[in-house]
């Protein structure tokens, strides 16, 4: 049988906020334990939240960047259930009434076609703590400085047909909150995480077959590989003429296989019912308009403008747009130096192999994008040759050296732009070269053009190849076509 | 007169006038503590008394005085009900699960209290997480009346108004989340005063029903609970639900004449089957007010026996969340050797909490739980919107409602501890004003066989200023509010 | 609603209370009885009527996003019932 994939995503974004949702613990990472949970994190009795501003701004921010409609009365609500990590016995997150409405992003797939997956919904909510399995004597212990960290929930359609299709979809969000400066997008720390829901249906089949939900997938590449085996392992039962049990499952990248989780507990009731510690937050049109006229350029916009107005080609853009890493740096690049075509050259050429050969992020990379900018302005300015940046580059990534213009000058790559010098070397090549000028000058002029070379690089090697070769070639061109 | 048959406002006028110190007349009531509340024919009023600190606040109060530093409250001795937390002192909320639980902080109605330099002398029983109406749900024991050992001083902040009526302190605090200031209130001969839902802040105050929870004062006259809503009311930013609205001077307007205002009395809260006394006692005490100029109008609050069954979803609902806390983990009691954590949770709670506790969370789960949500939550939210709109109509018509506060005067102990719904039965006065927001009091009105009754005055949103006034006129002219138990003068 | 046996125990497990075999019994009875008071509800017709959670018409504030706590973990931590280095102690949790 023929089988089609269903995918929805689920993807938890932590909010860039300084304090906690409810409270005003700091949300920086990497804390001793327990040092940044304040009595409300801790969930002590009597202790209240109040909702931070900012983690409002952000959700509606998220929703005007996808175009969704955004909840004018949102409403939090209690879901119930125990968990060691989870101080209060219940999460604060919103069930009826999200911040985020229904709304849309469009994905570009491998071939280059994109499709639009539509966005149900995106709500606030509360994270939870982190249990610590080491073992502390046979016991687990429970750090809750994570516990209240802002969060927005982002759940897809159904309408995800493949695991690349999911990743490019990961993908399109963690640029789109980066770029938004919602979420710092770090996926090692967990500032964003993907639960994927996967069932099959026989190709045709109108309605969805039971589907089971991978939680906590923390990179892209996982993303791939965990929807992958699990189609694969839903499709073998079904052949068989199993049936799939709706449940939870945990990815093992290890094994590379799913497996389930919880299941000898029994499905859990959330018991959801509003707040009543929190009110219902209401904003007006004038807020969601302030912040709508506030967006920054969003991931599309940039691509369009990169190729409507910079030149690009529509992959290069595409490729220059894809993160807000890759965007900022090229964009700085691309200013210092002023020439759009050549920073995308540079960046998607030496630059991307050499983050590509020693797996550096392009955040760390040794070569800043001021550094690289200068380094192509001295290109353009006709200081060094082509040749003469690959080698600042090399050094700089090597961190030989800080500054362009000190690199250039110790490497000795300064071009010899003089006129009256390179005229003098020229003049001399044809002295010595009589037998190649007169084939020069016998020659078809069509044919010229090809022969020029051998002057030019007798010219090169007579300069140590720091004549500036364009000046070469046209200082060449005059003196032999001057003969002809 | 002895000191502690003084009022909250004659020990501050008297602090201020020199004639006795914080230190002495705080020292008068530890011992009154000492000897009228511990042991097997002690009240029990207090769950935790502390001598020491109410001293050296007493001695500070009184530092602060002679530097010219003094408020109305300064070295005024007082008490807290159990359910604030206070910092480095034990707060139980009267339950095994809390019975170690030093809070690291203090409720907002405390910092204003101590801001003040009002002395608290220790913390009073009450029904376990303030769920019951008789004071026998609290671990720490049963709290007995002051006016008849044998019968329950009311809940659940039954250990203040035993205190208050037996006059250990001249004042304590309440909370009210269904007539838990009200009810005590009036089976002791108090007045006390539930105030509008968000005026005094819930922050450090344990969560029984957030919707519905609100602190007042519990003191012997309508001056007195003045004085105290003065320094307990407040708007808090920790407090989601506290409504930014300025405090008035609750007993600037004390005075203000009564003449002109209707009175509406609910038919709904004279039912045919109340009991003959206390329709008797009820009706005397709006004769008062009819002298005193106001009118009186029969009107109707259509939902009122809808109040029950609506409390008993939307308390227990909420409790069950907030209660889900008390976990073993963090903080308060855990069960010997768990020997899994879902071991730790079922066995710390099933032992930590009493049975009324235990009750009320089940019922809760249950009305939250998939497929009954709508039939009862919901069902129950409807009903709060009935009921809140019963009483909005009426205020256009009348300045306040007045009717009993409890079918019955204090019955005897163990008489309903039996049957919940039975004992439920003793909140049917009072729940609504909880469920609709409103500001509720309890004033002394006469005693039905030697034991106190109250009657109770409903105001409109934020009128609690009104109500006092009314109610201070009203004890002008009347005398319950001066009759002490037997054996207290 | 008369609840029965397995009801009692399934409510006790959602909301994590031991209750002992002995004691069911009574909850089963007490439980049912107090459902049969709440259901009197059922008595009126709320089909138009829009629930209440708040009994103030008021509006959610809004906190600034400011880092206001300091790290007092010595303090907050001092009713834990099982602590070490820092971190609250719970039986081991398995995923």
């Amino acid at each position: 049988m023929e089988w089609e994939v269903v995918i929805g995503l689920e993807i938890h974004a932590q909010l860039a906020t300084k304090s906690k949702i409810f409270s005003g613990s700091s949300t920086a990472f990497g804390a001793e334990p327990n040092t940044q949970a304040s009595l409300l994190d801790l969930g002590l009795p009597g202790v209240l939240p109040v909702f931070n501003e900012q983690a409002l701004a952000m959700a509606v921010k998220f929703g005007c960047a996808i175009d969704a409609e955004i909840g004018k009365v949102s409403v939090f609500d209690r879901k119930n259930y125990f968990y060691p990590d989870s101080p209060k016995g219940y999460q604060t997150t919103q069930l009826h009434h999200p911040i985020v409405g229904m709304g849309h992003i469009d994905i570009t797939l491998e071939d280059g076609s994109t499709r639009r997956i539509n966005v149900t919904r995106a709500h606030l909510e509360e994270d939870a703590g982190k249990s610590l399995h080491e073992d502390f004597h046979g016991q687990s212990g429970i750090d809750l400085n994570r516990a209240g960290t802002p969060l927005i929930e982002i759940v897809s359609e159904p309408e995800i047909r493949s695991a690349k299709e999911a990743v490019a979809y990961f993908k399109k969000m963690h640029s789109i909150v980066t770029y938004l400066g919602i979420c710092d997008g770090d996926l090692s720390q967990g500032s964003m995480r993907c639960d994927c829901n996967v069932s099959l249906r026989p190709k045709g089949q109108e309605e969805f077959g039971t589907r089971t939900e991978i939680k906590n997938v923390n990179s892209f590449r996982f993303v791939e590989q965990a929807i992958n085996v699990e189609i694969e392992r839903q499709m073998d039962i079904l052949e068989d003429g199993g049936t799939i049990t709706q449940e939870t499952r945990l990815f093992d990248a290890n094994k590379m296989e799913t497996r389930s989780m919880r299941s000898k507990e029994v499905a859990n009731d959330y018991r959801y019912f509003p707040c009543p510690d929190l009110l219902p937050v209401v904003i007006d049109d004038e807020y969601i308009q302030t912040i709508r006229d506030s967006l920054p350029e969003l991931p599309d916009q940039k691509k369009q403008r990169l190729m409507d107005e910079n030149g690009l080609s529509e992959y290069d853009a595409g490729v220059l747009s894809a993160t807000r890493e890759m965007a900022d740096y090229f964009e700085a690049v691309a200013k210092t130096c002023g020439d759009y075509k050549l920073a995308a050259n540079w960046v998607m050429g030496e630059l991307s192999a050499a983050l590509n050969k020693n797996e550096v992020d392009i955040k760390n990379s040794p070569v800043s994008a001021a550094q690289l900018g200068a380094m192509i302005a001295r290109i353009i300015d006709n200081t060094i040759s082509s040749k003469g940046g690959k080698d600042v580059f090399a050094a700089l990534w090597e961190e030989k050296g800080d500054d362009v213009d000190a690199l250039i000058d110790s490497l000795g790559l300064k071009q010899v732009s003089d006129s009256g010098a390179i005229e003098a070397i020229v003049d001399d090549v044809i002295a010595n070269s009589p037998k190649q000028v007169e084939q020069y000058v016998s020659a078809e002029p069509d044919k010229r053009g090809k022969m020029i070379g051998y002057f030019v690089g007798q010219v090169m090697k007579a300069s140590k190849g720091s004549a500036n070769p364009g000046m070469v070639n046209k200082v060449l061109k005059e003196k032999l076509d001057a003969k002809c | 007169m002895a000191l502690h048959n003084l009022t909250l406002t004659q020990i501050s006028k008297g602090l201020e006038a020199g004639d006795f110190t914080s230190v002495e007349i705080t020292q008068h009531f530890l011992d009154r503590i000492e000897q009228l509340d511990k042991g097997d024919n002690g009240l029990n009023s207090f769950i935790t008394v502390t001598p020491e600190q109410a001293l050296a606040d007493a001695k500070a109060a009184d530092e602060r005085r002679a530097a010219g530093d003094a408020s109305t409250w300064t070295g005024v001795p007082f008490a807290h009900k159990d359910i604030f937390c206070t910092d480095g002192t034990l707060t139980t909320c009267g339950s095994k699960m809390l019975g170690n639980f030093v809070p690291p902080y203090d409720a907002t109605v405390v910092a204003n209290m101590k801001a003040q330099g009002a002395v608290c002398l220790g913390k009073t029983n009450m029904d376990e997480f303030a769920m019951g109406s008789s004071n026998e749900s609290s671990f720490f024991g049963p709290v007995k009346n002051p006016w008849n050992h044998e019968t329950i001083p009311g809940g659940s902040s039954g250990g203040s108004a035993a205190a208050v009526a037996a006059r250990l302190v001249p004042a304590a605090t309440g909370t009210d989340t269904g007539g838990s200031i009200r009810q005590p209130s009036a089976l002791c001969g108090l007045t006390g005063l539930k105030p509008t839902y968000g005026r005094c802040s819930r922050w450090g105050m344990i969560a029984y029903a957030s919707s519905l929870d609100q602190a007042g004062p519990m003191a012997r006259t309508a001056e007195d609970a003045a004085m105290m809503l003065n320094v307990m009311a407040s708007f808090d930013e920790k407090d989601s639900t506290s409504i930014e609205q300025d405090v008035p001077d609750y007993t600037a307007t004390l005075n203000n004449e009564l003449a002109g205002k209707v009175i509406g009395l609910p038919k709904e809260f004279f039912p045919e089957s109340l009991d003959g006394e206390m329709k008797q006692a009820v009706m005397n005490a709006i004769a008062e007010f009819e002298k005193l100029g106001c009118t009186v109008k029969e009107i109707s609050l259509p939902s009122t026996d809808l109040a029950i069954p609506a409390y008993y979803v939307v308390a227990p609902a909420e409790c069950s969340a907030n209660l889900s806390r008390m976990d073993g983990v963090r903080f308060g009691y855990r069960c010997d050797d768990p020997k899994d954590v879902e071991d730790l949770y079922k066995r710390s709670r099933g032992e930590g909490f009493g049975d009324e506790v235990k009750r009320r969370i089940m019922i809760g789960t249950y009305a939250l739980s998939t497929g009954f949500y709508d039939a009862y939550y919901v069902k129950a939210q409807k009903i709060r919107r009935l009921i809140k709109n019963d009483f909005v109509k009426a205020f256009e018509d009348v300045d306040f409602i007045m009717g009993p506060v409890t079918p019955t005067p204090a019955f005897k102990a163990g008489e309903k501890s039996g049957d919940p719904v039975e004992m439920y039965m003793e909140d049917k006065f009072t729940l609504s004003c909880n469920l609709a927001g409103l500001p509720g009091m309890s004033i002394p009105a006469g005693l039905i066989n030697g034991l106190p009754v109250g009657l109770q005055i409903m105001g409109d949103y934020w009128r609690e200023a009104d109500m006092l006034n009314a109610a201070h006129k009203f004890q002008q002219v009347t005398d319950f509010h001066n009759a002490a138990p037997q054996g207290i003068e | 609603m008369a609840l029965d046996r397995s009801d009692v125990t399934n409510i006790a497990d959602l909301a994590r209370l031991a209750i002992a075999e002995d004691n069911i019994g009574q909850y089963q009875e007490e439980l049912s009885s107090i459902l049969a008071l709440v259901e009197q509800m059922n008595a009126v017709n709320t089909d138009d009527v829009q629930p209440l959670a708040h009994p103030a018409d008021a509006v959610q504030r809004l906190r600034a996003d400011v880092v206001s706590e300091e790290n007092q973990r010595e303090k907050y931590m001092a009713n834990a019932p099982a602590q070490e280095n820092g971190l609250f102690l719970v039986p081991k949790v398995v995923e």
